[in-house]
């Protein structure tokens, strides 16, 4: 075997493997070293679990974080499975025939380009106090000022967060289960409706199984970006609680080096969390669609 | 089979009825999010509890154009990061895709389950550690540095998308060419970029949405020395002109919208790097 056969693949996954291995696997390594307190730069060369113990136990960190991890937990899931459900019956609802489908289907997925900065922005617009739907309810007479109007956005129950992901999510997966529908053309529908079933066992057990696995796949991409997102906790969220993001964001900037070390833990720990779900979830939903 | 009716049953009609009442909803509330931004991009005074502005103003355009707005040099940074890391992505990620798609090898898996891996793994964790050592090497606060870590949530769908299309791509189409006396550029040139040209477009289209949104990497690498659009209107947002922030957020997206409008054709649903929209 000549030396370009031999070496032909390693060479061709070189460039890539170095960007991974180099930028996102380094990165990883020097932060966990950085959050078990390995800070050259001032001084600090021992390994310990201090900023860990710090983060779970210690009075200054531990409700800012458990509250935290609480709300993160809550405004990913919610997130998650909303914009599953909602996008299968979106995508059903434009999967038949009508007229005016193509401009629906187009409209759908406008906002699929559109960064979750300026997601959470327009939540903002729409559900604050002062915001479009608080007016519009001013002129139906419902509500007299502002302050009427519930707190929806910047909420301590990260309702907005919510809002602005399911928002942004729905015509994500919408546009995946689209496809497999579309691939799927009705003959199987046909098929199941010939022998009788009805339309609820249509769903049920012909188009359901089908398409699982692409709202589980889409769901998956869906948890892990709103369980370590950044910008949309920080604009429609409240002080306390912070999701672990925000809050890992704030002590990594804080001017107090030692703070570093803390941020740096809790984003290891949100790394943690995100891979271990991931995994329960791909095994969970392997398991499901293997029995269906 | 029973003779068609011209006119179909009340049922039939009150179902199609609702069909539409449901479609032009979602549609409503899919679309108020953005229809907020031109109401807010044009008012002035907008004074609860109108509904619409009474003042229309074109002050928040104005002060984006005028000259002391950080809105040129942060396009131009967006811009010039954008391009960067979509040939840089393309480039770096082209002979990967070709190893993955075409050929099987031991440890493929392994090296699959890593280049995905950063899809999975939030940002923030992998920036913060760069941080320290991209200060260290004088990549922190320029282009060079925030473009680099860019690459990172960029490879994953650049990789999916055109090792997608290698694997259905058949590689002595090549072989014809050379022995028929073509050059290795000019085999590529002319045999394999047609062929994978469609992938190209869907892995470019990615590589410069997920750039050019991206707020909490450029913000950890620049530093606060490298404006982009996301930063400015991150920064701008949590003032209280609700004007401005709209009218640069119309700014910001308008790109996106339209280069997603130019490439739809290219793009289906059940390509890989769909996943990227989710990364926005």
């Amino acid at each position: 075997m000549g030396f370009w056969e031999r070496w032909r693949i390693p060479i061709m996954l070189a460039p890539t493997m170095a960007v991974i291995i180099l930028l996102f696997i380094g990165g990883l390594s020097y932060g966990t070293l950085v959050s078990l307190g390995w800070q050259p730069i001032i001084g600090r060369t021992e390994i310990s679990l201090e900023a860990y113990q710090n983060i779970i136990f210690s009075e200054q960190y531990a409700s800012v974080f458990w509250q935290g991890l609480l709300l993160t937990i809550w405004v990913s899931f919610a997130s998650t499975f909303l914009s599953a459900v909602l996008a299968l019956a979106t995508a059903l609802l434009l999967r038949r025939s009508f007229f005016g489908k193509r401009l629906a289907t187009f409209l759908y997925q406008l906002n699929l380009p559109v960064p979750h900065v300026v997601a959470a922005i327009g939540i903002l617009f729409l559900f604050s106090q002062s915001g479009l739907i608080s007016r519009t309810g001013a002129q139906l007479g419902v509500f007299g000022f502002p302050s009427d109007f519930p707190v929806v956005v910047r909420d301590k129950y990260g309702i907005g967060i919510i809002l602005s992901f399911v928002w942004k999510e729905v015509p994500f997966v919408g546009v995946i289960v689209l496809a497999v529908l579309q691939s799927l053309g009705v003959d199987y529908e046909d098929l199941a409706r010939s022998l009788g079933a009805n339309r609820w066992q249509r769903f049920r057990y012909v188009i359901l199984p089908l398409v699982m696995p692409g709202v589980l796949s889409g769901s998956i991409l869906v948890f892990a970006f709103t369980f370590g997102s950044f910008e949309v906790p920080a604009i429609l969220g409240v002080r306390f609680p912070r999701t672990l993001t925000v809050t890992a964001v704030r002590f990594f900037r804080d001017p107090d080096l030692n703070a570093r070390t803390e941020g740096m833990a809790i984003s290891i720990i949100i790394s943690i969390i995100v891979f271990f779900l991931v995994l329960g979830y791909m095994w969970l939903s392997r398991r499901t669609i293997r029995k269906d | 089979m029973a003779p068609v009716s011209s006119r179909p049953s009340i049922s039939k009609r009150l179902a199609r009825a609702l069909h539409y009442c449901a479609v032009a909803l979602l549609i409503f509330l899919l679309l108020t999010p953005l229809i907020a931004f031109f109401f807010n991009a044009f008012s002035f005074r907008w004074f609860y509890p109108q509904l619409f502005p009474k003042e229309i103003s074109l002050r928040a355009w104005e002060s984006i154009v005028a000259a002391n707005s950080k809105v040129p040099e942060a396009l131009l940074n967006s811009t010039i990061l954008a391009v960067g890391v979509t040939f840089s992505s393309v480039i770096i990620g082209l002979p990967a895709a070709r190893a993955l798609g075409l050929y099987s090898f031991r440890g493929k898996r392994v090296v699959e389950f890593l280049i995905i891996s950063p899809t999975i793994v939030p940002g923030i964790a992998v920036a913060m550690g760069l941080n320290i050592n991209f200060i260290r090497w004088g990549l922190s606060g320029n282009l060079l540095g925030v473009g680099l870590v860019h690459l990172v949530p960029v490879m994953p769908y650049v990789v999916l998308t055109l090792s997608g299309v290698f694997s259905n791509y058949n590689p002595e189409y090549e072989q014809q060419a050379r022995s028929l006396g073509a050059g290795m550029l000019a085999t590529f040139w002319h045999v394999t970029l047609p062929a994978i040209f469609p992938g190209i477009v869907v892995a470019s289209l990615f590589a410069y949405l997920i750039s050019w949104s991206q707020y909490i990497l450029t913000f950890l690498i620049g530093a606060g020395q490298v404006i982009t659009m996301p930063v400015l209107l991150f920064s701008t947002a949590s003032g209280s002109n609700n004007a401005l922030t709209a009218a640069m957020s119309l700014v910001f997206v308008a790109p996106s919208i339209l280069i997603l409008i130019l490439t739809a054709r290219y793009l289906s649903g059940k390509s890989s790097a769909i996943g990227g929209f989710g990364q926005l």
